[in-house]
């Protein structure tokens, strides 16, 4: 390489920096670097009144998991925090599987519109997506409350005499959740299967495959990418979900946002907030991995 | 065995209606090589596709050894289709595809497994059962998708172009592969193309198309030799038309008068009245070009174009009609006319064809 | 007329009445809290007329006017740093040779994107406790940044795709006719580039405005924005006066997000 050539590449390296440095001082300011002194406080011992104090100390990564009896020392698993931990897998699990359900007929319709109609059907999913969770979760919680319009409308045609407790239930969670996360089944779904060969589905016909046989062993084959795209994009906002568990489960059927924000508030354990928090990152990080190399699949192969 | 019967198909309503088949009508037998033939658009594959099952015809009927195939979906009809593109199914292997309409049908394991097999050597593919299908040829592919057609083993096998895809060399023996595989199951194959020659070589007979509706049927040698009409004629093989005036028919035989007033015999499919205007068709091959004075026609050479195996006198006759005569080349043939020489273009009697418009 | 099966090979029988469930299901909800934004009575379920009380008593609200402006200033801002920055960086990173830290560099801006909320929320909490108390400023600049960071992965995404789109030859041409880099900049690449800003700053401010969790956890006392104050209030007694915020609310959102498809559809 001539000195011309480096000289040059000297400063494209320079500009490039420079464009970057407001963006990644932001970023490192408000994102990566309190990230880093989360992982950092999760090692500390917990302070009387809240906030931490400058010891070294693996309580917090222990009481994750463990606790010991105040009374006889023994040492049991955290069943708080594991009932806890359990419903956010269960909750998301299930929200995920109700996911699919509504959103893999919602994308296969949305697909097999003539072409330029699809964009709007589209659309029609992702407005509810862009506006605000709070505000559909609320909506939500509106139709479903005892005084709610379905209790309401449900006692005026006298299908029931008392109004369903639904509210502050996992099944309202579920609710919740499958309401706010359904376009995120719905938008990779529905991109492979907008790429469908539909001669494979008459290739499956000709073949003497009926339609459940059609939809088992072609269909479901063939867009099995964006269902587990789908299905990751919905399973992870749902294990940190916050204000819908918040709002639907009305503060007794916690998950694990809340648990981790009750040792911000009344717990007045950060160190362990902190681990807890940490814990939810890696799970959520081991599924995005598993998302990225789902997606570079699909990219990569057929299609 | 297959008894098509003024079956249409439109598309469409009002004045946006487009009949994409418009009465067809043929029947096809059993053991047969049937091909239709026609440019794109004709209603070829339109055709195929209501025999499938995949498009549902607006009238009509379609039988099948009497049972009434249009009752049935398509995964209930005894047909199997080649697909133009295969249809592969990328997330299955080789022999998974094979295997699959004879999983669908409940075959036993062992059957399906012996018939696989059986497959695999019929097409040639034996020891490329666990491939992916993304990773062999288009060639193997082609062959993957008989033997998955065929594994099943239909009373008729639909072919949608299949070998549009491949490239010349491999298409001329995947010809000669279909008609022996067609030979030795004793399936009914009904085979679609836009290509003639793929048409002339292998079909037992074939049915023309043209904008929804068969034109002719009948074996090859016969669509070559006596086309029905001008579209026929136009489409399959290279022709001369020459306009004629009808003086005497009989039969199948007519004698004609031509424009430069010399009358000859010609074969005829249709009564005409004497003294009718008609055209004659006559292939190039069929003519030779002769001195003037011997000429049926006369005229000025205005091109010659070589191709190889053969050269094409471009003559422009002298009723103002371009005539073309192909002459085979022959080492120790002597180039006989310059361009423009003035000659004679002369055909044997009963060669050509007066056609039916 | 052939009698025939009619068989549709796209058929799966039931999907269609899912779909529509699901279409239903997504709009009913929303829908009912906008009629009922607008009932005379008390109630979210029972219809007992027409009436703009609702609307009236939340603007006459002053916890509410504050943080409805509390809002405003905050996605304001948010969107116009996070933009600028995005703008910067995307051009930093957008058809330029693979540079070492090219990864990293992404995967920083698009962070936002992949941890939970309820994390960057709680890092976010503890860090800005101490700045707290080590400078004693408890102004709303704390959640200005929080916000701004969030907000550069939605920014910066629709101007990097418009700048993918674009014709590099444009700038190619313009430098061959004299231009110095800056010119090409600001005369051909800026303009060009305008949609994707536009569509970038939108979307930014839609999503400053609609947070909660990040908001609820760096606000100091009595810094409600609009959600935050929502979810305060859920807790007590519901009426209509929430749902005459959220229709106010959602209004703008929809409005922007509507605005923002037809922007990343100028043609390039």
């Amino acid at each position: 390489m001539n000195d011309l050539a480096r000289t040059r590449e000297r400063r494209e390296s320079r500009n490039r920096w420079l464009l970057l440095t407001p963006a990644l001082v932001i970023l490192i300011f408000a994102a990566s670097g309190p990230l880093l002194i989360t992982l950092v406080y999760s090692f500390l011992t917990a302070g009387d009144y809240g906030g931490i104090k400058w010891d070294f100390s693996t309580d917090a990564w222990f009481n994750v998991f463990f606790q010991r009896d105040i009374f006889d020392d023994t040492l049991s698993f955290a069943d708080a925090h594991l009932s806890i931990f359990w419903r956010s897998v269960k909750l998301s699990l299930l929200t995920t599987l109700g996911a699919i359900v509504l959103g893999f007929p919602t994308a296969y319709f949305i697909a097999t519109r003539p072409k330029h109609h699809r964009d709007f059907w589209m659309l029609l999913i992702m407005i509810p997506f862009w506006t605000n969770l709070l505000i559909r979760t609320f909506a939500v919680m509106e139709l479903i409350r005892n005084e709610g319009t379905l209790n309401t409308l449900l006692m005026a045609i006298s299908v029931i005499d008392a109004p369903l407790q639904i509210l502050f239930s996992e099944t309202a969670i579920i609710i919740g959740m499958l309401y706010v996360y359904l376009p995120l089944m719905v938008l990779p779904l529905y991109a492979s299967m907008e790429r469908l060969d539909f001669s494979l589905i008459e290739a499956g016909y000709d073949l003497y495959a009926s339609r459940l046989a059609v939809l088992r062993r072609i269909i479901l084959p063939l867009v099995k990418p964006g269902l587990i795209a789908g299905s990751i994009l919905v399973f992870v906002p749902s294990l940190g979900a916050y204000v819908t568990p918040r709002v639907m489960g009305g503060g007794k059927q916690l998950m694990l946002g809340n648990l981790i924000e009750l040792q911000f508030g009344q717990g007045r354990n950060w160190p362990l907030g902190a681990a807890l928090s940490i814990t939810l990152l890696a799970i959520v990080m081991v599924a995005l991995l598993f998302y990225v190399r789902v997606a570079g699949r699909e990219r990569g192969g057929h299609g | 065995m297959i008894e098509i019967s003024g079956v249409s198909k439109a598309y469409g309503a009002g004045k946006a209606r487009v009949m994409a088949l418009n009465d067809v009508s043929v029947s096809i037998a059993q053991n047969e090589f049937f091909t239709l033939l026609g440019p794109s658009g004709c209603g070829k594959t339109t055709l195929l596709r209501v025999i499938a099952g995949f498009v549902d015809p607006t009238e009509g009927t379609v039988t099948m050894d009497d049972d009434n195939l249009l009752a049935l979906p398509p995964h209930r009809r005894p047909v199997n289709t080649v697909f133009q593109n295969y249809a592969l199914f990328p997330h299955l292997t080789v022999r998974q595809n094979i295997a699959f309409g004879l999983e669908m049908l409940g075959k036993p394991k062992a059957e399906i497994t012996e018939t696989v097999e059986e497959m695999m050597v019929l097409v040639q593919m034996d020891g490329m059962a666990d491939r992916q299908t993304s990773q062999i040829s288009g060639g193997q592919q082609q062959r993957v998708a008989l033997a998955r057609a065929l594994a099943p083993k239909p009373k008729v096998l639909l072919l949608d172009e299949p070998l549009s895809a491949l490239d010349f060399k491999l298409r001329k023996s995947m010809q000669i592969e279909l008609k022996r595989l067609q030979t030795e199951t004793g399936i009914t194959f009904i085979f679609v193309t836009h290509d003639q020659e793929e048409a002339l070589t292998m079909s037992d007979r074939i049915a023309v198309m043209h904008a929804g509706s068969i034109r002719q049927i009948g074996p090859p040698r016969e669509i070559y030799d006596q086309p029905a009409e001008r579209f026929v004629a136009d489409f399959i093989g290279d022709t001369n038309f020459l306009p004629v005036k009808i003086i005497t028919a009989q039969g199948s035989e007519a004698q004609v008068e031509l424009g430069s007033g010399k009358r000859i015999a010609a074969r005829v499919n249709k009564e005409h009245s004497d003294g009718d205007a008609t055209t004659l068709a006559v292939r190039p091959e069929h003519a030779r070009v002769v001195p003037e004075a011997d000429g049926l026609m006369t005229g000025r050479l205005c091109n010659l174009v070589y191709f190889g195996t053969d050269t094409h006198y471009h003559v422009d006759l002298d009723d103002g009609i371009r005539f073309v005569v192909r002459v085979q080349n022959n080492t120790d043939m002597a180039r006989s006319a310059a361009q423009g020489d003035r000659i004679g273009v002369t055909f044997p009697a009963g060669i050509g064809q007066v056609l039916r418009d | 007329m052939a009698k025939t099966t009619g068989f549709d090979i796209k058929r799966q029988y039931g999907f269609t009445t899912i779909a529509m469930i699901c279409f239903v299901s997504l709009y009913l909800p929303v829908i009912l809290l906008v009629v009922y934004s607008f009932n005379a009575g008390s109630s979210v379920a029972i219809w007992e007329g027409f009436s703009l009380q609702w609307y009236r008593s939340a603007w006459a609200n002053d916890q509410v006017q504050e943080a409805t402006i509390r809002s405003l200033i905050i996605a304001f801002w948010a969107a116009l740093i996070s933009t600028s920055v995005a703008v910067l960086a995307a051009l930093a990173t957008t058809r330029v040779r693979r540079f070492r830290g090219y990864s990293a560099v992404f995967a920083a801006i698009n962070q936002p994107l992949m941890v939970p909320e309820i994390v960057t929320a709680v890092a976010l909490l503890i860090f800005f406790a101490g700045i707290k108390v080590q400078t004693g400023y408890t102004g709303l600049g704390y959640l200005v940044v929080a916000h701004s960071a969030f907000c550069i992965p939605f920014a910066y995404l629709p101007i990097r795709a418009r700048l993918q789109g674009m014709d590099l030859t444009l700038e190619q041409a313009a430098a061959d006719l004299y231009a110095s880099s800056f010119q090409v900049f600001r005369r051909i690449t800026l303009p060009q580039l305008w949609p994707g800003i536009l569509a970038g700053a939108m979307l930014a401010f839609v999503i400053s405005l609609d947070d909660v969790v990040i908001t609820e956890f760096v606000k100091s006392a009595g810094q409600d924005t609009l959600p935050t104050y929502m979810l305060g209030q859920l807790r007590r007694v519901v009426t209509p006066e929430v749902n005459a915020i959220s229709t106010v609310l959602l209004a703008l959102s929809v409005t922007m997000v509507i605005a923002f498809f037809f922007v990343t559809r100028i043609r390039k």
